[in-house]
């Protein structure tokens, strides 16, 4: 970064002296792994710089050197808030290559996984972002509604953030007796929960002060910066891989997309609310309606060895459009794997948004774009 | 027979006894305040965000949660930067308390039960009080580190502003007792407090004082999520919990003004006066505690634009207007 590039602003008889300051990575704020390369005047930001590459594991190459099954443990790590959707979007992809048919009873499961993990995600966004605002609360509020789900998850397939639970053409297991109902009592008291939050922040003023208008990410700059999910529908746009380019059993369920009008924090912070409850609704549909049958195809072959060729998978994830690019020369394993992660593009917008705030206001930045550092540096 | 004897003593080694006395007595006074506030906002902050851990350390209403932290703090690490300034850097949490300490000397915590009552009372507070700035900022300039440099920067920012309204807001009731003494101002309030002459007096005093205390919405000169922890960044185990101590401190001493000045001090039915005076004063610092479990923080230029443009104006308004309502009712 050249500081060089404009002269320091000159106010009055004051010469403003700019500092090169090191966001990160050893700060709250940042996750632990992000780096921003700031110039700052005072508090003013004049530039920032997102250096990524700290918790870099080299994933896409593991990928080409495992089994098509042994990677969907791996996809768990990159993005750990959301691991049900990074295993989804894989075997999408690779049944895409085999294709095979999921079973209706396993599809059902599948999208009440996806649901249940957008809910859980968004509630550790919720508390990760207010936090960096400086309030504490509703961090713990999140965890507290997050620790229901992952009880349902732990119940299904004994793990609480890693789950290793979908499989290509289905899912590795049934979900127990008592989830239906476990998943039902813990809907039915989110409705609740929802508006606690929002008579928490949504009518807090200072809250409203810190967001509203900061870090506006206009519909153009949204859409010529890739952004996806609710950053992208914060902007306006009302672009929802569920509804415009359906997968699984997605199109049988009635809900909204939520979309903003400025692209500000205020405007992700609501929309993530919003579809938060829309989540919610799906999953009252989904464990309705969910039928009896098979979990996993009937003739599936113990070694997968998709077909020559390359397919695409993905996903509304989250944090956005997770997708995965897997290309077969009819090996046990795949000859290369790319993965598109929504906050590695997402954050790639920071420096649109954060020109002339200050560093309060990156703070409050950084958290609503929602990044899962996992998933950005894989 | 202790006071006959120290009476036998020459006036000079009277005065050092005096001072020995009420340093220790003030010294202990803090350090319980302090113990407890470890534990009162663990615990209310605990029920506010559904905490399990502070409720339960100990069995029986969290007790133990003040000595586990306290044991902690004597047991971390004591870092000192390679390229700080060591001296200040070791002397800042000790300038910051002191500050706190000395405001002690005039605060009434029941008829009688003061260590000096001077006739300029609030004004001396006010002017002790200040020396936290030069402390904190002490700190942070001595860290050689730039998270804490702008900590400190917007420390001596903060507390200079909020100072202005601050003393703006108590000229109203000293109108009204027509002393700056703060015994003489408790019984002045003897009928009425004066909370219900100068309610927006109150509302100033009160929010400039959580200002001053850097307490939540106002905790911008540490702001963990921006600046990492601002002017304590480098700081860790006892120079770290002297800093904590001081804002406990000073926590009680806004509370304890306000009231004195407010809340009629100790005067109150039933009770001895001492636990009046400490209920009111726990009852305000509950209530900045409560703050802290409800609101974000205020970004710095907000934080600012509320002093002066806000709380300033409203400050002046609130002395015209007594001044006014005091002219017309003779």
């Amino acid at each position: 970064m050249n500081t060089e590039n404009s002269p320091p602003a000159n106010r009055g008889l004051l010469e403003v002296e700019r500092l090169y300051l090191n966001m990160g990575p050893q700060h709250p704020s940042t996750h632990g792994v992000l780096r921003i390369g700031l110039v700052i005047e005072g508090e003013r930001i004049v530039d920032a710089e997102p250096d990524v590459g700290y918790l870099h594991r080299s994933i896409e190459k593991i990928a080409e050197k495992r089994t098509y099954l042994q990677f969907i443990p791996l996809t768990d790590r990159l993005d750990y808030v959301a691991a049900m959707s990074n295993n989804f979007a894989y075997v999408l992809a690779v049944e895409s290559l085999l294709e095979i048919e999921v079973p209706r009873r396993a599809q059902y499961i599948r999208v009440i996984m996806a649901e249940l993990q957008r809910i859980a995600s968004h509630l550790v966004w919720m508390g990760a972002f207010t936090n960096d605002l400086g309030a504490a609360t509703p961090l713990l509020y999140g965890f507290r509604e997050r620790e229901d789900i992952l009880d349902l998850y732990e119940m299904t397939c004994g793990a609480r953030l890693t789950y290793n639970y979908y499989r290509f053409g289905g899912v590795s297991r049934d979900i127990p007796t008592g989830f239906v109902p476990g998943a039902k009592k813990f809907i039915s008291g989110f409705w609740k929960k929802v508006d606690e939050y929002e008579e928490l922040l949504t009518e807090n003023e200072i809250f409203l002060k810190r967001t509203k208008g900061v870090g506006v990410l206009s519909r153009e700059d949204a859409i010529s910066y890739a952004v996806s999910g609710p950053m992208l529908r914060a902007s306006g746009v009302k672009w929802d891989l569920r509804k415009d380019r359906p997968y699984s059993v997605y199109p049988e369920f009635a809900f909204d997309v939520p979309t903003g009008e400025t692209g500000d924090c205020w405007d992700r912070y609501k929309v993530r609310i919003e579809e938060m409850r829309q989540s919610r609704r799906i999953l009252e549909q989904a464990l309705d309606g969910i039928p009896e049958g098979e979990i996993l195809p009937p003739k599936l072959p113990r070694t997968i060895r998709p077909k020559k060729g390359e397919a695409y998978g993905s996903v509304e994830a989250p944090r956005g459009e997770l997708g995965f690019y897997v290309v077969s020369d009819g090996g046990t394993n795949p000859v290369r794997l790319k993965i598109r992660p929504p906050c590695f593009v997402n954050l790639g917008s920071l420096a649109a948004m954060v020109h002339n705030c200050l560093i309060a206001d990156l703070v409050a930045i950084l958290g609503s774009i929602d990044i899962v550092l996992g998933e950005v540096d894989r | 027979m202790a006071s006959a004897l120290i009476q036998r003593l020459p006036y000079p080694a009277q005065l050092l006894v005096f001072i020995l006395f009420s340093s220790v007595a003030v010294l202990g006074f803090i350090v319980v305040m302090a113990l407890f506030m470890i534990w009162f906002e663990r615990k209310i902050i605990g029920h506010l965000q559904s905490r399990i851990g502070p409720l339960h350390v100990g069995k029986y209403f969290g007790w133990a949660q003040p000595i586990a932290d306290t044991l902690k703090l004597f047991l971390k690490e004591d870092i000192v930067p390679r390229n700080a300034d060591k001296v200040i850097f070791t002397i800042a949490p000790v300038v910051a308390f002191v500050s706190s300490f000395m405001a002690y000397v005039t605060i009434p915590f029941a008829k009688n039960l003061v260590a000096k009552d001077i006739n300029m009372g609030i004004l001396y507070i006010f002017a002790v009080s200040s020396f936290a700035t030069i402390g904190i900022f002490m700190g942070g300039w001595a860290s050689n580190n730039k998270y804490s440099l702008l900590g400190a920067m917007r420390v001596a920012a903060q507390i200079v502003s909020y100072e202005v309204p601050l003393l703006l807001s108590v000229l109203g009731v000293a109108m009204l007792a027509e002393t700056l003494s703060l015994t003489r101002i408790v019984e002045a309030q003897r009928n009425t407090w004066y909370v219900f002459y100068q309610p927006v007096g109150f509302f100033i005093y009160f929010t400039a004082g959580v200002a001053e205390v850097n307490r939540l919405p106002f905790d911008i000169p540490e702001a963990e999520a921006e600046l990492v922890a601002g002017f304590h960044t480098e700081y860790s185990g006892l120079k770290w919990a002297f800093f904590f101590l001081s804002e406990y401190a000073n926590m009680f001493i806004i509370s304890a003004v306000a009231t004195v000045l407010f809340l009629g001090g100790w005067l109150g039915p039933f009770l001895p006066g001492l636990i009046w005076f400490l209920l009111k004063a726990f009852f305000l610092m509950f209530i900045m505690v409560w703050v802290r479990g409800t609101y974000p923080r205020l970004r710095v230029d907000q934080m600012m634009g509320f002093c002066w443009k806000f709380l300033l104006p409203l400050a002046f308004l609130n002395i015209i207007l007594t001044g006014l309502i005091m002219v017309l009712a003779g």
